[in-house]
């Protein structure tokens, strides 16, 4: 089977697009990474693409708040067709920068405000799938997934979590201790339909056993981030 | 500020957006946190608010500032309003010139919104209610808020500077100095803070006389940067004579020559250019390099540090490498200085440790690359003049060495924009500091966009055949950068072309300027169009400045008239060797005194929570150590992932590979033996690299001195011993340096009104080669029942020793002893243990440094938390085995059953001193069991150690207060 293409889109400061491409590769898929502007300029990137991720970083330096440049180019530049694209039901996922790139293209609920107590923090942190969530990247993954946070702005707020939670929209809590103060221990959240991911901790730097924290050669992980990867290339390839 | 043009004729309206945030905004406790730490409390009634401030100049209706409003107001975070504040408060915004890279973003976002706007700014509101007078207020704002180096404030409604007027004359000046005396040649240089010798003065007094015309201030201020401390290493290529009457080979001599007679394969390219090179494996090199921001971080700590980082960042890129990792060593005077006892015009070490642990924060995080290795260390020496130290090391497959420039090159500068910021940067950490530096270096601070630079790294990776010469602009900026590249080539360059952040630059501010983030390539003219459509699809600017020539002069035009006219070998060689005298430190040796302690638990607990060994998550946190998932060693372990590391390891995760890296220093040892100390960090550094699984046969090792000022004898004298030390050190080991860097001059003014020198503080880096990146090895303990091994000599080694940091150091000379002697096993021996862990015995692994044997086990016990009950001691006297910090010493968990086969591999140069327990204590023959919640809680700072009284039972010397209201 031919590798679904992925595009992972970075603006000016992205930083973790690497991480993510290569999450992407190892799960299957073609990843290429584009500056959003250029994917303006070639929306037939987006239009060939089957999965689409939104990476980490600082783009634009966090100036102005964290994600709102970014998710300005992209909704000027090529923000129909990316509605369009969301509409087909195929995968995108936006992680740290990305997540709140996403919440201000209103593709995803929610805000994402300065961690409680107002410092940048990086450290490892469990995530615990929700059996009610409709998120196709968290489709089947019973096993928590271990991975790290390195966020300034990761505190998730919305006014109504428990709707949130009823319509099957929060695929991840934290269940090590929330780090930031997201309400409700929110860690991601999806839209409706489910094919659109955002969250703040990221799985792409756990995608070999080496990278967990407590490996040890003689025991395997179940806690990989990689599984996420692999549900979304899948429902990709799908498409 | 970001404006489009300069404006003429009617001023535009402008519109100011106040933004609150709806929840509690973190900045205003850390306001009253920090108010309260540095002894300005805020009354209880005191409501301290904080709000953005977001300033447009542009004819906008109401539906473009609603578009803005929306875009710059996020509902569920923030209110904001058009209207101007009613509650009392203070705004700050920076200074005419200053980069606001929000405000570049804002004139972008409006360009994608459709809105013309003519020029916009940013600022801040802090308000502390009306329970504090303005005095107080004034006070908070100076010293915590805001940064008088780059902004200003005013009580009530700021106004920005939209657009910074300034006006060049576009000329330079002509200095006359032909037939002055040396006296008034010495006073110009001190009017012009040129910080030359004499000699050099009388030097460039007859070069001009030759050439028949007065130098120009640009040609002054360029000889002045290029042969500044800070860029020729003055003092590290002098002609020295000791006290002893020895005449002594120049410093940098001595330790190329280790490098020369070591001859290591894995050594690419050592003390050339920007960075070391080497290559352990395959074909993929590494470029090393570790500097000094010291003098920048006094002044500006948040701005200090971050363009220390950047600016290392830049040396890797400058050698065409693509940076991997950051590193850090910090030093700081104690958090809990009274504000009183910090001079005036000197900021309190708190401010100083925030601002720079948020600045290297800041820049790795952004820019992307791990901060991984590090230390922080405190020392009332350190409370004027901190050090940072940053290092960076960069990874690329296939370096071959650029031979460039070639004449017909063109000279292409990349990157930012280059404003007054950094101005005589050079010229500036060459002086010492006193009292006025604060208000007079303003100039001298650098301003760190890791966005721009973040975009450098994205143009110039892959990009290696596009040049023939690359190096970056850091110290003396364009002078230094273009000067260096033209060495023996020759060049021409228009000042014109150079991209400013605002007009009014004069000729050799251009020149001189140490904006950041800036390269200077050599680039073949059929390579110019590719080079061009790279940096626009990355979105850097680029600018032609002119050509490499080959006649060997150095020209440098504004406007097409020369301001600059120097042959290239005046420029580099020109400057007279400088003679120097030194007076040797004469160190205790083999005087070996213990200590009285009368309580062990207390004194471990106490070593535990003492600053410098106490845990450093709180920093660690803050910065992003997991980007580029090939942190396989974090520098924080364990099951609960709260102890310390020994060195780190990166690895790709693709790879089976990596390198490890490990950090020496001591300046306690350096205080009282120099030479000792030199060749302790240097074990210390292998040490740490050996202990994580790397290999002791391919060690490259990076010197970084930070000293006082060198011309006074004792101080080089230390500066010379260490230098000693490192080369012992560097031969004993086969551990060749490949790079170094020396910041001399960090100097303070005690309480005694005398200026001092810093402590000798000398940070070594080893970078090695790890084999198996699927076999490394931590500290934390493994399985109960397995046998603890100690390996090297236990000594009454107590001189700088951190016991004596916590009791204080005997008050009779004669009972202080001496610091740790070197050695000569240590090599053999650490070998013999990397080839135990090849073979499979090696569960957990632990060096023993500050605070001995007692610490090194107790960081054990908390990374695994399991239990330790120790059998045999190391040495007869009970506060030596445990808390001498006799060096190349490690603790081993082997497998019971493996004891014979490790003893084998060891030579048999092994002592078992107890076995790993279930149980939750350390247990010490007659000592009290210890509970490991107990040493963590120490380690972790949650409980701290009563003050020890004055004159107590177990005190030998003065009192060490530790505590820390935080």
């Amino acid at each position: 089977m031919r590798a679904p293409p992925a595009v992972v889109i970075a603006g000016p400061g992205t930083n973790r697009d690497k991480d993510l491409a290569l999450a992407l590769e190892m799960a299957g898929a073609d990843a290429t990474i584009v500056l959003a502007t250029e994917l303006a300029a070639h929306p037939e990137v987006l239009r060939n693409a089957r999965l689409v991720g939104v990476a980490g970083g600082f783009s634009y330096g966090d100036s102005l708040g964290a994600g709102r440049m970014l998710a300005l180019d992209l909704m000027v530049g090529i923000g129909e067709q990316l509605r369009d694209f969301v509409a087909t039901g195929r995968p995108v996922i936006g992680i740290c920068n990305g997540f709140q790139v996403l919440t201000r293209t209103n593709l995803l609920p929610g805000s994402l405000g300065h961690n409680a107590h107002g410092r940048f923090e990086c450290r490892w942190v469990v995530l615990e799938p929700q059996a009610t969530s409709r998120c196709l990247w968290t489709k089947g993954i019973q096993h928590p997934i271990h991975c790290p946070i390195a966020h300034g702005e990761g505190r998730y707020v919305h006014p109504d979590p428990d709707s949130l939670a009823k319509a099957g929209q929060i695929p991840l809590r934290y269940s090590s201790t929330n780090p930031n103060g997201s309400v409700a221990d929110i860690a991601a959240v999806c839209n409706p339909a489910g094919n659109v991911l955002g969250l703040m901790p990221h799985p792409e730097n756990f995608i070999v056993e080496r990278q967990h924290p407590h490996h040890s050669r003689s025991r395997k992980s179940d806690n990989l981030g990689l599984r996420l990867f692999e549900n979304g290339v899948a429902a990709a390839a799908e498409m | 500020m970001g404006a489009r043009s300069p404006k003429f004729g009617p001023v535009a309206p402008r519109h100011r957006l106040t933004i609150r945030s709806i929840d509690a905004d973190p900045r205003a406790s850390a306001i009253s946190t920090a108010a309260h730490q540095i002894g300005l409390p805020l009354d209880s009634r005191a409501r301290v608010a904080v709000a953005d401030l977001i300033f447009i100049e542009g004819e906008l209706d109401q539906d473009a500032l609603n578009k803005l409003h929306g875009f710059l107001v996020d509902p569920l975070l923030q209110k904001g309003s058009w209207n101007n504040p009613t509650a009392t408060g203070t705004e700050v915004t920076y200074l005419p010139g200053v980069t606001d890279n929000a405000a570049a973003t804002l004139l972008h976002a409006a360009d994608q919104l459709g809105l013309a706007i003519t020029a916009a700014a940013t600022g801040r509101r802090v308000e502390f209610g009306e329970a504090i007078d303005s005095e107080h207020a004034e006070q908070l704002i100076r010293r915590i808020v805001a940064n008088p180096v780059i902004e200003r404030w005013e009580a009530g409604c700021i106004e920005p500077t939209f657009h910074a007027a300034g006006k060049s004359t576009g000329i330079a000046e002509n200095v006359p100095i032909t037939g002055r005396s040396l006296d008034q040649l010495i006073q110009l240089g001190h009017d012009r803070k040129l910080a030359l010798d004499p000699d050099e003065l009388l030097v460039i007094q007859r070069h001009f006389d030759e050439v028949g015309r007065a130098p120009t201030d640009v040609e002054l201020e360029t000889l002045a940067q290029t042969w500044s401390e800070h860029c020729a290493h003055k003092t590290f290529r002098a002609n020295i004579t000791t006290d002893d009457g020895e005449d002594r080979p120049a410093l940098m001599a001595m330790l190329r020559h280790c490098t020369d007679t070591i001859d290591a394969a894995f050594v690419k390219s050592a003390f050339v250019g920007n960075a070391g090179i080497v290559g352990f494996n395959d074909d993929v090199t590494l470029a090393l390099k570790a500097e000094t921001h010291n003098h920048p971080s006094a002044v500006e700590p948040f701005g200090g540090a971050n363009t220390g980082v950047g600016g290392v960042i830049r040396d890797v890129l400058g050698i065409a490498h693509k940076p991997v990792a950051i590193t850090n060593i910090l030093c700081f005077g104690p958090p809990d200085t009274a504000l009183t006892s910090v001079p005036d015009g000197a900021l309190h070490p708190r401010r100083i440790r925030e601002g720079v642990i948020n600045g290297v924060a800041d820049y790795g995080n952004k820019i992307g690359l791990p901060t991984v290795a590090g230390a922080i260390l405190y020392d009332p020496g350190y409370t004027t003049n901190p050090l940072v130290f940053a290092g960076c090391i960069g990874a690329t497959r296939g370096w071959t060495q650029h031979d460039g420039p070639f004449p017909g090159d063109r000279v292409i500068v990349l990157g930012g924009r280059t404003g007054r910021d950094g101005i005589r940067g050079a010229t500036f950490s060459s002086l010492t500091m006193d009292a006025t530096t604060g208000q007079v270096a303003g100039a001298s601070v650098q301003i760190g966009d890791p966005i721009v630079e973040k975009l450098l790294i994205d143009v110039l990776v892959g990009a290696e055949d596009l040049y023939t010469a690359i190096t970056d602009c850091g110290a003396g900026g364009l002078s230094s950068a273009v000067g260096e590249m033209a060495e023996g080539v020759g060049a021409d360059v228009e000042l014109d072309q150079v991209p400013l952040k605002y007009p009014g630059l004069e000729p050799w501010e251009v020149w001189l300027s140490e904006a950041q983030e800036r390269m200077v390539i050599a680039v073949n003219p059929s390579k110019l169009a590719e080079l061009e459509d790279r940096c626009g699809y990355y979105g850097v600017e680029m600018a032609d400045l002119g050509n490499f020539t080959g006649d060997n002069i150095l020209t440098v035009r504004s406007a097409g008239t020369p301001v600059l006219e120097l042959p290239t070998e005046f420029l580099h060689d020109g400057r007279p060797q400088r003679q120097m005298t030194a007076t040797m430190p004469r160190p205790v040796r083999g005087q070996y005194a213990s200590r009285k302690v009368d309580d062990p638990r207390d004194a471990l607990l106490r070593l535990l929570s003492h600053r410098n060994i106490a845990s450093k998550a709180d920093t660690i946190h803050r910065y992003d150590h997991e980007i580029l998932g090939a942190t396989a060693v974090r520098p924080l372990i364990g099951r609960l992932s709260d102890a310390p590391a020994d060195g780190v390891v990166i690895a790709d995760p693709t790879d089976t590979a990596g390198f490890a890296i490990g950090i020496g220093v001591n300046p306690w040892w350096g205080l009282r033996d120099p030479e000792a100390m030199a060749y302790g960090s240097v074990d210390e550094a292998i040490r740490n690299v050996v202990a994580v699984g790397a290999d002791p046969d391919q060690v490259a090792l990076l010197d970084n001195f930070s000293w006082g000022d060198p011309r006074r004898q004792s101080t080089l004298g230390e500066l010379i011993a260490a230098v000693d030390g490192c080369c012992a050190a560097s031969m004993a080991y086969r551990a060749p340096f490949v790079s170094g860097k020396d910041s001399l001059n960090n100097e303070y003014t005690g309480s005694d009104g005398e200026r001092h020198s810093v402590p000798p503080t000398l940070v070594i880096t080893a970078i090695a080669y790890v084999p198996d990146a699927n076999r490394l090895f931590t500290p934390e303990l493994a399985k109960p029942g397995n046998a603890l091994v100690l390996l090297g000599t236990t000594s009454r080694e107590f001189a700088g020793s951190h016991i004596d940091l916590v009791y204080g150091e005997p008050t009779n000379p004669a009972d202080v002893g001496c610091v740790p002697a070197p050695d000569p096993d240590a090599p053999v021996r650490y070998r013999h243990l990397h080839q135990a862990m090849q073979d499979g015995l090696v569960w957990s692994c632990h060096d023993v440094s500050e605070g001995g044997l007692a610490v090194a086990l107790a960081e054990m016990c908390i990374a695994g938390r399991l239990g330790v009950e120790v059998t045999e001691l190391p040495h007869d006297d009970l506060p030596a085995a445990l808390f001498s910090e006799s060096q190349s010493r490690l603790v081993v968990e082997v497998s019971q059953s493996d004891i014979g086969r490790f003893s084998d591999v060891m030579h048999g140069k092994i002592q078992v001193i107890g076995t790993v327990t279930d149980g939750e204590h350390l247990i010490f023959p007659g000592v009290e069991p210890i509970d490991i919640e107990d040493l963590s809680d120490a380690f972790s700072r949650l409980v701290i150690p009563s003050p020890i009284e004055a004159n107590g039972p177990a005190t030998a010397g003065k009192s060490a207060d530790e505590r820390d209201p935080s």
